[in-house]
């Protein structure tokens, strides 16, 4: 009984903490990526896509981070260079991404989908601890995109907090023009979390295709990347917090399938609610402004 | 006024014909099929009409919360609620004199609405919330009331399909020319774009929304109270999109089903920003988008492309509006009319220069 819902809050964690500490950088750089969604998904099809075409898993998750790298390119030129509102153009992406995902997807595969299927990505046993009692199997054998995900959470808490480069990207948030006047080129930066989100994004996307589901239904990051977005402010932009955040909206989504097991008469809208509810009700407690980066999604142009 | 949403739409649809060759078909085929669709017999017009009616709302609902610098994602959200609310009153509205019927389901819709986005209006201005994370929420929490809404308490017996008991008929919006589903909501988006144009326009209220939305500190400070103008910006903003989903029901669905909105929330976006947010304009730009909604059905029966397609150009309309606003863009405009302007190419290079 357990076992299996600990299974299931690790694979729904698990894209939204890749793509959340990927919007974490993108945050910490003054920047609010509302395209996360749209990246994940066109990640999410693109990465399936070249599995399916060229019965590579490989090449399938590199499909799969360039979908979610040339997402955030896009969107890179519009809210760096050209400075325009991030939260218009993320969700034009957003949209975009629904759109170019499901006319190719009914173009090659009409509208059932039943033959667009691959092999499940292989788990991996991480030696005695998979053998552990009801954490062995849901947290020590799984796929390696799993251990990706957890296993970069203290490398992007040293950089972020600890390296010089965590503190100019900080900076690159918190006061663009007074980063720029020190001459740490923030254009340059937040390009760079950018991209860095797009690899973590397509990351995302290629396990809910590639280790998750192993097919593609249209919109199928159903609102994923907008936890993410939420799993960022509860987790107060601190990569620990967002593990912490990650894992307790994947329970509330995992208990939606465990709730008839579980004799309970509660609605599963409930559960599919609640961390949306919940970070309404965590920004309105803490309000959004406490640990926010300062500069946070305002548009930042050297020229003016 | 018109250029550039005008080169945004040429843009996005030379764009298209690229993505419909990728895919494969005759981009020529492809753009006759949706014309047919949307405006090739009565039966296809009237049908882009009353498509186009929620996005008028929707669209007049971004366009408000916009002209404040309140980037309302939320509008879909809120739509869902007004459809929800109308949905929930309707049915006990038996035995009404119609009017009177049609205008509470109306009004109830546009009340739901306007709490949906006053609340994050709240949030922005009391506890520094921002209204882009409030909205995106309320979006999901208002698609599972609806769907816990339409599986419960307002399913309608025996309860084999997920949908509500319909709303009585004196609930019911009266129609022009059945079969054709035109109906007197149409006018009613109408006259609310002009008030909303009075009002955006020639109003003090809505002087002091633009102000803020124009330069928030400027207005802060001869005295414009930011904190109130968000709170009834949002509410008016999700009243009138509230208003969109109850006109949903009263005309068309006469009940709830566990998806109202195909994303009229969001393609309001495109509707407004194309239309610059300028009320009138979102008339045309909503008949523009509801046209291809409309069409697209007909493109997927005759081509065999699917009508997300038309996400494609929501998408790629707002993007390309977007960089056509930058001064980034302006720059590159001028400096291509100084070109053309000045008598010699030397003199243009040297003018480049210091700008």
């Amino acid at each position: 009984m357990l076992e299996p819902l600990l299974n299931s809050t690790v694979a729904m964690a698990t894209p939204i903490l890749l793509a959340a500490l990927g919007e974490l950088l993108v945050e910490r750089a003054g920047i609010i990526n509302i395209g996360i969604e749209g990246a994940m998904l066109a990640a999410a099809f693109f990465g399936l896509a070249a599995a399916y075409f060229s019965a590579s898993l490989a090449l399938g998750i590199l499909a799969a981070v360039g979908a979610g790298v040339a997402m955030n390119a896009m969107l890179a030129v519009l809210v760096v260079n050209l400075a325009v509102n991030q939260v218009v153009a993320g969700t034009a992406l957003d949209i975009l991404a629904v759109g170019l995902t499901g006319v190719f997807y009914r173009r090659m595969f009409g509208i059932t989908g039943k033959a667009f299927m691959v092999r499940s990505m292989p788990r991996l046993a991480l030696g005695p601890l998979a053998s552990l009692p009801i954490v062995g199997k849901p947290f020590f054998e799984q796929s390696v995109l799993v251990y990706l995900a957890f296993g970069i959470v203290p490398v992007i808490a040293w950089v972020v907090g600890k390296t010089r480069y965590g503190l100019r990207l900080r900076a690159a948030g918190e006061n663009p023009a007074a980063a720029d006047a020190l001459g740490l080129g923030v254009y340059a930066l937040r390009w760079q979390a950018l991209l860095a989100s797009g690899v973590l994004s397509g990351l995302a996307g290629a396990f809910l295709t590639l280790a998750y589901a192993n097919t593609f239904v249209e919109n199928i990051t159903a609102g994923r990347g907008f936890v993410a977005l939420a799993v960022v402010i509860v987790g107060r932009w601190n990569p620990w917090g967002l593990v912490l955040a990650s894992l307790l909206f994947g329970a509330a989504m995992a208990l939606q399938f465990g709730l008839q097991a579980l004799g309970t008469t509660l609605p599963y809208q409930l559960f599919l609610a609640l961390p949306y509810a919940l970070t309404l009700v965590v920004l309105a407690g803490f309000g959004g402004g406490v640990d926010a980066p300062s500069a946070l999604g305002e548009p930042y142009s050297r020229s003016s | 006024m018109l250029l550039k949403p005008l080169a945004a739409l040429a843009a996005a649809v030379a764009l298209i014909a690229l993505v419909v060759l990728a895919l494969g078909a005759s981009p020529v085929r492809v753009f006759a099929a949706l014309w047919e669709g949307a405006f090739g017999n009565w039966f296809a017009l009237t049908d882009t009409l009353t498509k186009s009616t929620p996005l008028v709302f929707t669209g007049l609902a971004i366009a408000v919360a916009f002209s404040a610098s309140l980037w309302n994602i939320g509008a879909d959200g809120q739509l869902i609620i007004g459809a929800l609310a109308a949905g929930a009153v309707g049915p006990m509205l038996g035995g009404w004199p119609r009017p009177l019927g049609i205008a509470t389901v109306l009004v109830s819709g546009a009340i739901g609405g306007a709490l949906w986005g006053g609340v994050c209006g709240w949030l922005r201005a009391r506890r520094a919330t921002s209204e882009v994370i409030s909205t995106i929420m309320l979006n999901f929490v208002a698609m599972q009331l609806l769907s816990w809404a339409v599986h419960g308490p307002l399913m309608e017996p025996p309860g084999a399909y997920p949908k509500s008991v319909a709303i009585a008929r004196a609930a019911r919006m009266y129609m022009f020319d059945p079969p054709s589903r035109l109906n007197p909501a149409m006018l009613l988006a109408l006259g609310l774009a002009l008030g909303c144009h009075f009002f955006l326009f020639r109003s003090t209220a809505g002087f002091e929304l633009r102000a803020l939305g124009r330069n928030r500190r400027a207005a802060t400070f001869f005295a414009i109270p930011a904190d109130a103008v968000a709170i009834w910006a949002m509410a008016l903003s999700g009243a009138l999109a509230g208003l969109g989903g109850a006109v949903q029901v009263s005309a068309i669905t006469h009940r709830l089903y566990e998806k109202m909105s195909p994303g009229w929330g969001y393609e309001a976006i495109a509707v407004a920003l194309v239309a610059r947010l300028n009320p009138p304009w979102i008339v045309a730009s909503a008949i523009f988008f509801g046209a291809l909604d409309s069409g697209s059905q007909a493109m997927q029966r005759a081509e065999g492309i699917s009508p997300v397609l038309v996400q494609v150009i929501q998408g790629l309309v707002i993007l390309i509006l977007l960089a056509l606003d930058t001064p980034a863009f302006s720059r590159l405009r001028e400096s291509f009319g100084r070109f053309a302007q000045s008598e010699g190419y030397e003199q243009s290079l040297t003018e480049g220069s210091d700008a």
